[in-house]
């Protein structure tokens, strides 16, 4: 492709798609995302949609936006405001006014900006950007996509609804061309998708390529851009993957690694289905995957498959893993290995479904009637939710517990780039398995007594029969137990047993400047937006560290060493302050800074260095 | 393994059993075990899933794998053990509160699955281990703690359920007939699907003599038609009473009577898959109509664990991603 003389060169760029729910903002994203993965640039995704599958055409509830962030060099987050928006309608516009950079490009569907759109999107006047105070502060690039599409299909015999919903591929086209990416590999990238649809593929092709020679044609009206390679990327085999997916990927991982077979019980919520999806189609790899007839059959199953000898897991969100809580208990109860994994969102009770929060950690944390211990784990991006999910399955083996995996809409839905890992570097897994010497002379109570581990023996071993369930059992005979003291004993061992992870488990990690006047404390999905925002902070002079945590229960055994380090020390989280009380129940006398917010949206880099500054700055 | 032969006390455990002296599960608990050493699966191959309730103790009472887990959801967990692994013989034990109020979604579901599970439901019409509430079998207008004005209730007919969730296999039994039970509980372990045996038990502290009607040994045999599959249906002390269509009613005759012959009789059919008739038998109700006991239902169709199990090997058999690496090979990677 010969190279065009106005080429902005950027390290970094933000893209945003926009529109309507059926204008197929997010398959555009993912397209446009995958490319520029594979032409060498790191990216990170946020898919952003309503829960309504089709909201009313051109209302500001139904948008949909895709974000994504394309880097020559690290990137963390899918970024704050965007530097080029594509626009699909007034409400796209509307919805996403104030997230776009001074300066920054918006190409809009100028077919779309009619009277009665412009009316239905609350505008009060003919020239919305005016409205807005858009129009001297961005660069606008009306092009009339509705239309030229029309043309583009003129002849295919396609009906209205099906020539109007592949105006995303003219847009997708015309940003291709803006980007310097090749169309060559978006075709290819089409014929994958569309295989087994060969009008449709054709269709689509035809528009795509249309909307990039369009922006051919208008070259020399609009800014064009240069992202190069990323360099400092470790070299290896790469692939695009978000967090539901390598969620997924790590049970299956997991099950292979300990020589089990894997179960899913699961019920669909959003935004945790895509785990299931996932699942389901890996009969391949042997997985088994129950879509009960609710979220409590759901871990039930899963229970049961886990007492017949598998790695078992149930996925959900908040609301049913508050349906789950009582399985749970009877997990704790009964000593099994389980995997349980709640992609969080926004809550109480049916809340923002597809809105991302990290409110469900002191449900996970404590929300079982009894003393009801269990580990708790947040996986922090896309890719690691792989690291963690696998991580999860070892320790509910090697420990028979349950495992909480916390991961949430965010990282479960936003993809990130993932170095293929091989099996054979991944740790041994080792399920706690009773002995064969131990046959005919082992109780349901037996245990290591160096660890506290139940041994597991499963149905169909002769020799090692026994009743388990959610009765307390006395600890020597395994028979039920109302005894008092025998109470207390079994209590005891049960926290002692989790306790006791933390042995294995690695110690929290520093990042940034270690002799920093600010530590930062995160969990889970918010790393991204954390070291990006201490990252920049370093780079001004400041000295900043971020301690962002993925065990959470056990904490890492240095955690109150490595917090009682700093003077100044803020933890921020996207919820009213969780892991902060949970982190002041178990560390006396540090002073919490606390930066919390409930807005079912991701934390900007810029808030977060705003407060992180004020703070530096307090004497 | 086959030449095994077990009795039922290689199916009781060591544990002491505490139903109430006089309790209908005892008989039940016997009858289960009686059954067990006929069927000959080995003890460590046989699984006892329960909920919560009194009967839901009873895996306490077997030596074999056990778990009493939480209420309501034993079929749901039994699902779990049957599915992960299809070798195991799997029996859930439950009673008309855990299986019917707070476990009914799993039970219809597990039925509707036809998940290869004997489910055994211990009805005594009551909650018997929370002292004595109704239960959603409870009979219309019965005074219990909680109902002290009478229940304003309508029951649900297990059997009915059953059909409605178009369940495979039926049976009814009476706790103290061990000898009916125990065929019945063998005829639900070798059937292949979600088996429904409704045991009806007696609850001598709550609910005495809910089962009354049917429960002298004098009177039982004008009072119950034991159903046998190919059989004509004929009961009363002599075999001389047997039911006839009436439109689409059953009407019960008699030999003899206004030119009735054996002939005339219907002759039970358990494996017909229209369940029409079953349900009108199951249905039927004292003084005008004897009380179906045996199997009502047998029905053939593939069960869940078995397709689950197909799907999987029929998409191994053709694949070629066959480990953790070479699925992560398939996805598009490139280097970077």
């Amino acid at each position: 492709m010969a190279d065009s003389t106005t080429r902005n060169e950027k390290k970094h760029v933000v893209i945003k798609f926009s529109g309507d729910s059926g204008d197929g903002m997010q398959l555009t994203g993912t397209l446009f995302s995958n490319l520029s993965a594979v032409l060498g640039n790191e990216i990170s995704t946020f898919p952003d949609f309503p829960s309504e599958i089709r909201a009313p055409l051109g209302t500001l509830g139904g948008v949909s936006g895709f974000q994504v962030h394309l880097g020559a060099t690290r990137v963390y987050t899918p970024g704050d405001d965007a530097d080029v928006m594509v626009i699909m309608n007034p409400a796209a516009l509307k919805v996403n006014a104030k997230s776009i950079k001074k300066g920054g490009i918006i190409i809009f569907d100028v077919d779309t900006f009619q009277p009665a759109d412009l009316e239905k999107a609350g505008f009060s006047s003919e020239n919305p950007f005016e409205e807005l105070g858009l129009s001297e502060t961005v660069q606008l690039v009306p092009a009339p996509l509705t239309s030229l599409t029309k043309k583009s299909l003129e002849g295919f015999g396609l009906d209205t609804k099906s020539v109007l919903r592949s105006k995303n591929m003219f847009a997708l086209g015309l940003v291709c061309y803006l980007f310097g990416r090749p169309i060559e590999q978006a075709v290819h990238f089409l014929e994958n998708k569309f295989k087994k649809k060969a009008a449709v593929l054709q269709a689509n092709t035809k528009v795509l390529v249309d909307g990039f020679n369009y922006g051919q044609n208008i070259d020399a009206s609009i800014s064009r851009f240069q992202i190069g390679k990323s360099t400092n990327i470790e070299k290896g085999r790469y692939t695009i993957i978000s967090g539901n997916k390598s969620t997924a990927w790590g049970l299956i991982a997991a099950a292979q690694k300990a020589g089990l077979k894997l179960f899913l019980g699961s019920y669909p919520i959003t935004p945790a289905t895509d785990i299931l999806h996932e699942l389901a189609l890996r009969k391949d790899m042997g997985v088994i995957t129950v879509q009960a007839e609710d979220e409590i059959a759901g871990i039930c199953t899963a229970i049961g498959a886990s007492f017949a000898g598998d790695l078992a897991a149930t996925s959900t969100s908040g609301p049913g893993l508050a349906l789950k809580s009582e399985a749970i208990g009877l997990a704790v109860m009964a000593e099994l290995p389980l995997v349980v994994i709640d992609v969080m969102r926004s809550g109480p009770s049916t809340g923002m479904p597809t809105k991302t929060e990290q409110t469900d950690l002191l449900q996970a944390l404590y929300g079982r009637n009894g003393e009801s211990p269990v580990v708790v784990i947040a996986a922090s991006t896309p890719d690691n939710c792989f690291d963690y999910t696998f991580a999860a399955s070892k320790i509910a083996l090697e420990h028979m517990t349950p495992v909480i995996l916390l991961s949430d809409a965010f990282i479960g839905n936003g993809c990130a780039l993932w170095k293929l890992p091989k099996l054979a570097e991944l740790p041994e897994i080792k399920p706690n398995f009773a002995k064969p010497e131990m046959k005919g002379n082992i109780r349901v109570t037996s245990r290591d007594e160096d660890t506290k581990v139940r041994y597991w023996s499963v149905p169909g071993m002769e020799g090692f029969m026994h009743r388990n369930g959610g009765l307390e059992k006395d600890r020597e005979k395994g028979a039920i137990s109302t005894d008092a003291k025998n109470h207390q004993t079994m209590t005891n061992i049960r926290q002692e047993k989790i306790d006791n992870i933390v042995r294995f488990i690695p110690e929290q990690k520093l990042e940034g400047n270690p002799d920093a006047d600010l530590l930062v404390i995160g969990w889970g999905g918010t790393h991204g937006h954390l070291i990006s925002a201490v990252n920049k902070l370093n780079n001004e002079g400041k000295k900043v560290a971020l301690a962002h945590f993925n065990y959470i229960n056990p904490l890492p055994a240095n955690t109150e060493a490595l917090i009682r380090k700093f003077k100044k020390v803020i933890v921020c989280e996207l919820n009213s302050g969780q892991f902060v009380s949970f982190l002041r129940s178990k560390i006396e006398g540090v002073s919490f800074e606390q930066y919390n917010k409930v807005e079912g949206q991701p934390f900007t880099v810029a808030e977060l260095t705003e407060r992180f500054t004020k703070i530096l700055e307090e004497k | 393994m086959a030449d095994i032969k077990y009795t039922a006390n290689d199916f009781k455990s060591d544990q002491y059993v505490r139903f109430c002296p006089g309790c209908g599960d005892h008989g039940a608990l016997t009858s289960l075990q009686r059954a067990m050493a006929e069927l000959g699966v080995a003890p460590h191959e046989t699984v006892v899933i329960s909920g919560i309730g009194c009967s839901s103790r009873s895996p306490y009472y077997m030596n074999t794998y056990g778990f009493h887990t939480i209420h309501g959801r034993g079929a749901a967990i039994a699902t779990g053990v049957k599915v992960a692994n299809p070798e195991l013989t799997v029996w859930q034990i439950t009673g008309d509160g855990d299986c019917l109020a707070i476990g009914g979604n799993h039970f219809i579901h597990s039925v509707r699955r036809n998940i290869d599970l004997n489910v055994l439901l211990f009805n005594n019409q009551i909650y018997g281990l929370t002292k004595g509430q109704y239960s959603p079998t409870t009979t219309k207008g019965f005074a219990s703690k909680s109902s002290p004005f009478g229940t304003v209730e309508r029951p649900f007919r297990p059997a009915e359920l059953t059909f409605g969730a178009r369940g495979t296999f039926f049976a009814r039994c009476l706790d103290i007939d061990v000898k009916n039970s125990t065929e019945a509980m063998v005829a639900a372990a070798r059937h292949k699907g979600t088996s429904v045996v409704e045991v009806l038990v007696n609850c001598i502290i709550f609910n005495d003599g809910a089962h009354g009607w049917i429960a002298s040994k004098e009177t039982r045999a004008e009072r119950t038609i034991q159903l046998r599959h190919g059989q004509p249906m004929l009961f009363g002390n002599n075999n001389e009473k047997g039911l006839v269509l009436d439109g689409f009613s059953l009407k019960v005759v008699t030999l003899g009577e206004n030119g009735i012959t054996e002939k005339d009789i219907l002759v039970h059919d358990a494996t017909t898959h229209d369940s029409t008739l079953h349900n009108l038998l199951a249905n039927m109700e004292g003084p005008d109509m004897p009380i179906a006991m045996g199997v009502i239902r047998d029905v053939e169709e593939e069960t869940y664990n078995e397709a689950v199990h197909n799907q999987i090997t029929e998409v191994q058999a053709t694949t070629t991603i066959r480990s953790f690496d070479e699925l992560i090979d398939a996805m598009e990677n490139w280097n970077m």
